[in-house]
């Protein structure tokens, strides 16, 4: 693990080492390039913001990240070790976690199911077990339900736990959403824009609840995010990209200074 | 020449010609998949359907004739006329154009936006009403189907390929005609639906129903002229396979076979039907010609499907069909 | 008044992820099962046995089955016919080379080859989908009818191409074949139908379940979050078919005695089974016993009321079942896609409002 030394912030969480490295990253679909030659790190209990203009990479980015896209060039080092190109399903294993841009809930079925829908990597109870309800399968089931519910708690939506889905508002179906990635206790958690299509009540309770986590169990979180307001309150450090590049890579305070990012945004033309 | 390769030879044209028809069927349902993402199984029975409302006409049946009897006691079952094919084919179109409308009517406008396996399971709900309608109206006894299509063995074929092989290939005329018709159809398709406005009209429903609305494409009536035009090509199809083996109740099967086509062809292309019924047509004859015999016969009830099947597993969309790229 | 929620809550999560959480609902389904076990056995004769109960029994553990590929995975299949055939050529051949061996154990082996067949079959949904994958079940069907039509090891070289049941006995007491009495048979099909509804019941509801429907409503979402999509379809494939063969099973050895492949497990019988989860409900194992109900008890009906009640010929009543059934498809799909089970559940609601409007 490479261990540039891990420090306390200024409200006493503690940032440890570099958990995850991305080096190198180039990511082509047919021929169009969608991540150039990107290089950036995430550290052991921060929060992480990737931000940019529209198109730039930044859910391609957390694809990768996620393992679901495998780059054409360039390693990601997770824990210090290469990780090798992993079945998608094979990932969430590894404790990473993710909520998506557009939700990606199962509408067929209630909250509590969606959430115990995080768990299912660790379900080990074999098939017979599961067939008479009795034995490792029922204790698995009770015993993640508590967990479940706790997470359910912790996001304050016990009085939705058995509506369907596919019947909530856009707000709480995100709430869900975070609450089945967390369902897995996971270490790092990345965030697809979490805040999209929110209004200020929604993104203060949203806000309260990523830095909770990151507070309350020490996740690692990574987002996208696009409102600067949200990004520079709640991140330790940011990245930012345009056009498949990084043009940006420090605290908020240096990246908000930073002319190259100043002028993605307001749009000054490239070469 | 080698007898076998000279009856390869035979088997390989009437596999073409068979190719050529589903090639037809095929593209009655490649239109109306693109033009509302629906497949329609019913498909087949409207074809059937077409064909009985056509002997029903012509032969001056009297509609449910069966049923009329059962409630009144009557005993009715014929007009008494017989009218000619043309006036036969013209009723039974006005006919199909409003089976059209009220299937959009009634069924697809409640289903937008549904995936497309609900559809499908809803066409299969009317293929079986179809079927029950069908039969309820014109009766279910196998009829016999005559426009005047030619019929019988092409005699010059027989006997010009006997004097080079020494052996005469057996093409019935009734197949010729048919490819014939079908190649006419098919190419008229085509050329409509890339080169005339409405077919312009169709295929932008195809690719987006809000983009379409939005540049002014009636969707309703884009729809009804589909179903419409699919409506004819059952009809052609139905034409053709009744006169050729009587029209029943297997004629509805069509659409079974229809569905290998485009699985292999890829269920949005034009060409891909086209060059789908072909490879199948010849390749099941051809495989029941050489590998039927060693295995028990009979094997073109599933070649097409597994042959289909092959091909998706390697290729998921089909040889002609667009790529499905999957994003969350 | 009678059917009420309160003061009725569950203390522990063990008890609130049960079946029947309302007391109501509990003692209701055990007054079912004892009318089914316990009184339904005396009133049996002939005809209500073979044209009414058998036929439902069978045919809701074949919509069991077929509602674990389709309703909670998402697989839709129109394979069914040609593995109830496998179900029940696989029977034949154990009957016959093995007449000692007791049927229980033909019959759930006969289950254990489907699920292997349809494991086989289920191999290309990883990756066909959709409505193609529908498409794709067929060459399942018309091979496994030709394969038993065409290979005569499977019917034992006989000449009609037909098998027979023989005679075997549960216990002592005929259960197949030409000798057999109407409750025998009817507690024999129970049995099954019971072990089945609760077996597929505890696999829906749990981490199975639960894999099946993430594919089910999101695959990709599903795969990222950590469900396998291969081991999620093949076991969705294998479980299913082995209900399905099972169903198969019974349905040649117990109900008919005789099979013609083409005729009895063709087509029509996979768009049946389909039929019967789409009215039933999809995703539901009650809405599987509701549709084979409906579907088993329609033709009966209509043959009762227009036959033998107005007198009318029995083809008109064989096209307007065809009418009825493709018209309420239609209308089920468009109205209510979740089926009978969720007017039953609406109805419930309902009623445990009931007398007050909300």
């Amino acid at each position: 693990m490479n261990n540039s030394d891990g420090y306390v912030t200024d409200d006493g969480r503690t940032i440890g080492g570099v958990v995850m490295e991305m080096k190198n990253i180039t990511l082509r679909f047919g021929g169009v390039t969608a991540i150039k030659d990107i290089t950036f790190d995430i550290r052991e209990g921060e929060i992480r913001a990737i931000i940019g203009p529209n198109g730039a990479g930044k859910s391609s980015m957390l694809n990768v990240v996620s393992g679901f896209y495998v780059p054409q060039e360039g390693e990601v080092f997770f824990r210090g070790e290469k990780r090798p190109p992993v079945k998608p399903f094979e990932v969430a294993r590894q404790g990473i976690a993710r909520t998506f841009q557009n939700i990606a809930l199962f509408e067929g079925m209630s909250v509590l199911d969606n959430v115990m829908t995080g768990r299912l990597t660790q379900m080990k109870a074999g098939i017979l077990s599961q067939a008479i309800w009795r034995g490792k399968a029922e204790q698995e089931e009770v015993e993640y339900r508590e967990i479940c519910e706790r997470v359910i708690d912790f996001l304050e939506i016990q009085s939705i736990r058995k509506t369907p889905v596919s019947r909530l508002p856009y707000g709480l179906k995100k709430r869900v959403e975070l609450a089945r990635a967390l369902a897995s206790e996971p270490t790092l958690l990345l965030l697809d824009e979490p805040m999209a299509g929110m209004n200020v009540e929604e993104k203060e309770d949203m806000s309260r609840f990523i830095l909770d986590v990151n507070d309350e169990f020490g996740t690692t979180i990574a987002l996208i995010e696009h409102d600067m307001g949200v990004v520079m309150d709640l991140s330790d450090r940011v990245v930012v990209m345009d056009y498949g590049k990084k043009i940006g890579d420090g605290t908020p305070e240096e990246v908000r200074n930073n002319q190259a990012v100043i002028d993605a945004y307001l749009g000054v033309s490239h070469d | 020449m080698p007898d076998q390769l000279v009856y390869a030879m035979e088997v390989f044209l009437n596999g073409l010609m068979a190719g050529v028809l589903y090639a037809l069927v095929a593209l009655g349902f490649v239109l109306i998949y693109k033009a509302s993402g629906i497949f329609n199984y019913a498909q087949g029975v409207m074809a059937l359907f077409a064909a009985m409302t056509l002997v029903g006409v012509m032969e001056g049946q009297v509609p449910f004739a069966h049923l009329i009897n059962a409630i009144l006691g009557t005993k009715v079952h014929h007009f008494g006329w017989h009218l000619p094919a043309l006036i036969g084919i013209v009723s039974t179109v006005v006919v199909m154009v409003l089976l059209a409308w009220l299937v959009q009517r009634i069924i697809f406008k409640h289903l937008v936006g549904q995936e497309p396996i609900i559809l499908f399971m809803a066409t299969i709900g009317l293929a079986y009403f179809m079927e029950g309608f069908g039969d309820m109206m014109w009766g279910s006894e196998i009829k016999k189907l005559d426009v005047g299509l030619p019929q019988g063995i092409n005699l010059w074929i027989d006997e010009t390929t006997y004097g080079i092989f020494d052996y005469g290939f057996f093409i019935d005329n009734l197949d010729i005609v048919a490819t014939i018709i079908a190649a006419i159809l098919v190419g008229g398709l085509v050329i409509f639906s890339q080169y005339t406005k409405e077919g312009r009209a169709m295929r932008a429903v195809a690719d987006d129903h809000q983009a379409a609305l939005s540049v002014g494409v009636s969707l309703n009536f884009i729809w009804i002229m589909v179903w419409s035009v699919a409506g004819f090509v059952a009809l052609v199809a139905g034409i053709m396979w009744g006169t050729k083996s009587g029209v029943q109740f297997s004629l509805s099967l069509i659409a079974l076979k229809a569905l290998p086509v485009l699985m292999l062809g890829g269920f949005t292309s034009i060409p891909g039907a086209i060059v789908g019924g072909l490879i199948i047509g010849v390749g099941e004859k051809l495989f029941e010609f050489t590998v039927g015999p060693l295995i028990g016969g009979a094997t073109e009830n599933w070649f097409a499907y597994v042959l289909a099947l092959l091909v998706l597993v390697f290729r998921p969309q089909g040889l002609f069909g667009e790529k499905i790229i999957e994003r969350v | 008044m009678l059917y009420r929620e309160a003061g009725d809550f569950s203390k522990t999560y063990r008890e609130d992820s049960q079946t029947f959480p309302i007391r109501f609902d509990r003692y209701r389904y055990y007054a079912v099962l004892l009318i089914a076990f316990a009184i339904i056995p005396f009133l049996l004769n002939d005809y209500w046995v073979n044209a009414i109960f058998l036929p439902f029994l069978i045919y809701s553990i074949a919509a069991i089955g077929l509602n674990i590929l389709t309703g909670y995975c998402g697989q839709v299949s129109l394979g069914t016919g040609g593995f109830m055939a496998v179900g029940a050529y696989a029977t034949y051949k154990l009957m016959t080379s093995f007449p000692e061996v007791s049927m229980v154990v033909h019959i759930l082996l006969a289950g254990g080859i489907t699920a292997f067949v349809g494991v086989l079959f289920g191999l290309p949904s990883l990756r066909i989908k959709g409505f193609y994958l529908a498409v794709a079940t067929l060459a399942a069907q018309f091979f496994l009818v030709w394969l038993f039509n065409r290979v005569p090891w499977f019917y034992n070289n006989s000449a009609s191409g037909q098998i027979n049941s023989p005679e075997r006995t549960f216990f002592g007491i005929p259960i197949t074949g030409a000798n057999t009495e109407p409750w025998a048979v009817y507690l024999f099909c129970l049995l099954f139908v019971a072990l089945s509804a609760v077996i597929a019941r505890n696999l829906t509801r749990g981490a199975m379940g639960r894999k099946w429907m993430a594919i089910r409503d999101m695959d990709i979402a599903a795969e990222i979050i950590g469900v396998n999509p291969l081991t999620a379809k093949l076991s969705a494939f294998a479980i299913s078919s082995f209900f399905v063969g099972v169903s198969g099973a019974l349905f040649f050895s117990v109900y008919l005695g005789a099979v013609e492949v083409g005729e009895v497990f063709g087509i029509n019988k996979s768009f049946l089974v389909l039929f019967m989860i789409i009215i039933g409900g999809l995703g539901s194992i009650f809405g599987s016993f509701a549709g084979a109900a409906f579907l088993v008890l329609l033709p009966v009906l209509l043959k009762n009321v227009l036959v033998t009640g107005l007198g009318w010929p029995t083809d008109i009543a064989a096209h307007l079942e065809f009418m009825i059934v493709g018209a309420l498809i239609i209308v089920f799909l468009i109205m209510e896609p979740h089926g009978i089970a969720q007017l039953w559940r609406i109805a419930k609601e309902k009623l445990r409002l009931w007398p007050f409007p909300h």
